[in-house]
């Protein structure tokens, strides 16, 4: 990963995601703030090692109200997180639409489209839309870097939040980047009281919503001119409306077609692309995921060709959109299966799954590495939806069902993910108890597993590892009058964690389990900063 | 048309499963193509299919690419750490590509288990056209200096014995 700065002219082989943090600290970005999150995590990762001030917040929502409230004291803020974390932050984003910002504000989304890590490859351009803000679309790490320092020029001059769209490809591909010169005009922070701008009670908030159209409309108007878009001249029999890395796609694909790119995907510049139709005979629209830019051609009367409805499916390739342009229907590759994602062998949770694989436990399970509980031998997860969702979804199971299958409905989630979004759920079990009581266990090994251990509030330490005040998630059960609420160490061989859970379930209260045992991955580095730590605390 | 454009593209699939070193041998081969003066593209994922499942990273490399992705039935080369696996991997090969396979390399006289992923790029390195120091400068950059020399001697294994 990228360790130092690069500098103007110097040519690097970076990924999306360093170029993303390479161009922030050019922007001047005072503060970058986020949650990890496949594949944007090290985008802020590489913005702390190259010196930035960056911070994993406990949640997206959160790191949005953060990034917001420096944009809003005018200092440049960067917000990262994958496609389903702007579900979290959309309620920020929306009236933040409103509200506007002082300094340049920032929110990447990383879309999955193929779904590497992800639950599911929802299409984030949609977001740009609904919320009314205005979104960049990079096809590799050279336009990553140029379009985030575009996205904070845009930010600043239309006062508004910007979101980078990045997919999978992008933000994980190296290409060869070539920086400029960083910004010399970061404006210095300083709170300016602007009360009809800020808070959004109705009567300024529907002045503050016609601003929000006006500006737009504008922004469209000036983006007719030409960064926002970028055509390649090529023969008028073949013409492609794309954006993204299908950019690049298309280019190998099609080497002699003519090429409508946009770099801008809201709002967008239609009126370039009736101009580019009237060039060419026949007109295609190349795109991963939703038929957005389909739709808002043929909406503004643009007649394109209809896309394959397979293409809202995984990612594109250069052969999956070679045979799109050659009329022919979508080849099926035969491929023997690989070998699927497992658990590691020295998984403290390995003790975890066996007991409920063996109590015939139902189990509403959560998002990381223990969701890989769901594959053989354990098969023992039974729903898996969203962050935080294992503990509602678990009391609405105990809720309902019959006592004898209520009874062995268990909620099992991460530290770093009971963080996230279930702390409210643990509230839910205490306002609204089942009558068979639960159980929630929460597996605490200590890091963000999954996404290549980032801290947490509950590590004690922050993003570049440092100490920090610790969240102990045992008492905060408590504090919310959760009575019982065990700490166990889950290890082979032993079955107190076993003992520990048929207690529990025979108990029939409303229960927390925390079974605690760092991952085995990063368990020398965590003693290594617990001891720095201790060091640290002695002097 | 098509085949001059692809011939002017080399591209290499590397592959085997989570954990094996994939990602840090098409870093070095990436920077050793970069390094040569080739524009480079270099595609990998991260995240929940990395934990011991099959992975495989993409590098290509010539005067201009486009895509950073190969799609099946073009690769030049696979470069397979896991055997086993072949049939998996096996469809990203063009039909005249070409397999380099662990089950190809001495896994004994390795100086490390876990320098698998050299040895084999040393073996590539005999069918790329780029100068030996450029594979061993990538190599000093990419490791602590303390696996330098293990990792060294296995690419040379690599090279001698291809």
């Amino acid at each position: 990963m990228l360790q130092k700065a690069v500098h103007e002219g110097e040519r690097s082989l970076l990924s999306g995601n360093e170029a993303v943090a390479l161009a922030a600290c050019h922007a001047g970005v005072r503060l970058g703030t986020g949650y990890p999150g496949t594949p944007s995590t090290e985008i802020l990762e590489t913005f702390s090692r190259l010196g930035g001030d960056a911070r994993w917040s406990p949640n997206e929502k959160v790191a949005l109200e953060v990034g917001l409230g420096a944009a809003f004291g005018g200092g440049r803020a960067l917000v990262t997180m994958k496609h389903v974390g702007l579900n979290v932050a959309a309620d920020p984003l929306f009236t933040a639409a409103y509200t506007g910002v002082s300094g340049g504000l920032v929110i990447v989304s990383a879309d999955d489209p193929g779904m590497a890590s992800s639950q599911n490859e929802q299409d984030n351009r949609r977001y740009a839309v609904a919320a009314g803000v205005p979104m960049l679309e990079p096809a590799d790490s050279q336009e990553a870097y140029d379009f985030t320092r575009k996205a904070f020029e845009l930010s600043e001059f239309w006062r508004l939040p910007v979101i980078l769209r990045m997919t999978t490809r992008v933000c994980h591909s190296k290409t060869v980047v070539e920086p400029r010169a960083p910004a010399m005009n970061a404006p210095l922070p300083h709170f300016q009281r602007d009360l009809p701008a800020r808070v959004m009670i109705p009567a300024y908030a529907r002045p503050a919503h016609r601003r929000l159209r006006e500006k737009l409309a504008r922004l469209e108007g000036s983006a007719a001119e030409g960064w926002a878009w970028r055509v390649v001249e090529g023969e008028p029999e073949l013409g492609v409306i794309t954006s993204g890395v299908s950019f690049m796609y298309v280019r190998e694909a099609a080497p002699h077609a003519s090429v409508l790119k946009f770099n801008l995907v809201h709002p967008l510049p239609v009126e370039v692309a009736r101009r580019f139709r009237q060039k060419v005979q026949r007109c295609v629209v190349v795109e991963e995921g939703d038929p957005y830019l389909y739709e808002a051609l043929r909406a503004a009367g643009i007649d394109v060709e209809p896309r394959p409805e397979s293409h809202r499916f995984g990612e594109l390739d250069v052969a999956r959109v070679r045979r799109f342009l050659a009329g022919e229907p979508e080849a099926v590759v035969e491929r023997v299966a690989g070998k699927p994602p497992q658990l590691c062998e020295a998984c403290p949770y390995h003790v975890v799954y066996k007991a409920l694989q063996d109590r015939d436990c139902i189990v509403a399970g959560d998002i990381g590495c223990y969701t890989l509980g769901v594959l053989p031998p354990y098969q023992a997860m039974d729903t898996c939806v969203c962050m935080g969702a294992s503990i509602g979804v678990g009391l609405g199971l105990r809720h309902v069902l019959p006592p004898d299958q209520a009874r062995r409905v268990v909620s099992v989630i991460g530290d770093s993910t009971f963080i996230h979004s279930g702390i409210t759920g643990l509230v839910e079990m205490v306002y609204n108890p089942p009558p068979t009581g639960h159980v929630v266990i929460v597996l605490d090994n200590a890091t963000t597993a999954m996404t290549g251990h980032q801290e947490h509030p509950g590590t004690g330490r922050q993003l570049n590892h440092e100490p920090t005040n610790r969240v102990v998630i045992e008492e905060l059960a408590r504090a919310l009058g959760i009575r019982r609420v065990h700490v166990v160490e889950p290890r082979s061989g032993s079955d107190t964690f076993a003992r520990v859970l048929d207690a529990c379930l025979e108990a029939q209260e409303l229960t927390v389990i925390v079974a605690r045992r760092p991952c085995v991955l990063v368990a020398k580095r965590l003693r290594e900063l617990d001891k720095r730590a201790a060091a640290l605390n002695a002097r | 048309m098509r085949d001059k454009m692809n011939s002017e593209v080399i591209s290499v699939v590397i592959a085997g499963l989570g954990g094996q070193g994939i990602l840090r041998a098409s870093d070095i081969l990436a920077d050793v193509a970069f390094a040569a003066g080739w524009d480079v593209k270099k595609s990998e994922v991260h995240g929940m299919s990395q934990r011991g499942g099959s992975v495989n990273s993409d590098v290509r490399f010539g005067s201009r690419v486009y895509s950073p992705v190969i799609s099946p039935g073009e690769a030049d080369f696979l470069v397979l750490l896991a055997p086993e696996w072949q049939e998996h991997f096996q469809h990203y090969l063009k039909p005249d590509g070409e397999l380099l396979s662990a089950s190809e390399i001495d896994v004994a006289a390795l100086p490390h288990r876990r320098s698998l992923n050299l040895a084999l790029l040393g073996q590539l390195s005999r069918r790329l056209d780029f100068e030996e120091t450029l594979w061993i400068g990538a190599i000093r950059r990419r490791f602590p200096p303390e696996l330098v020399p293990v990792n060294e001697a296995a690419f040379r294994l690599g090279r001698e014995t291809a």
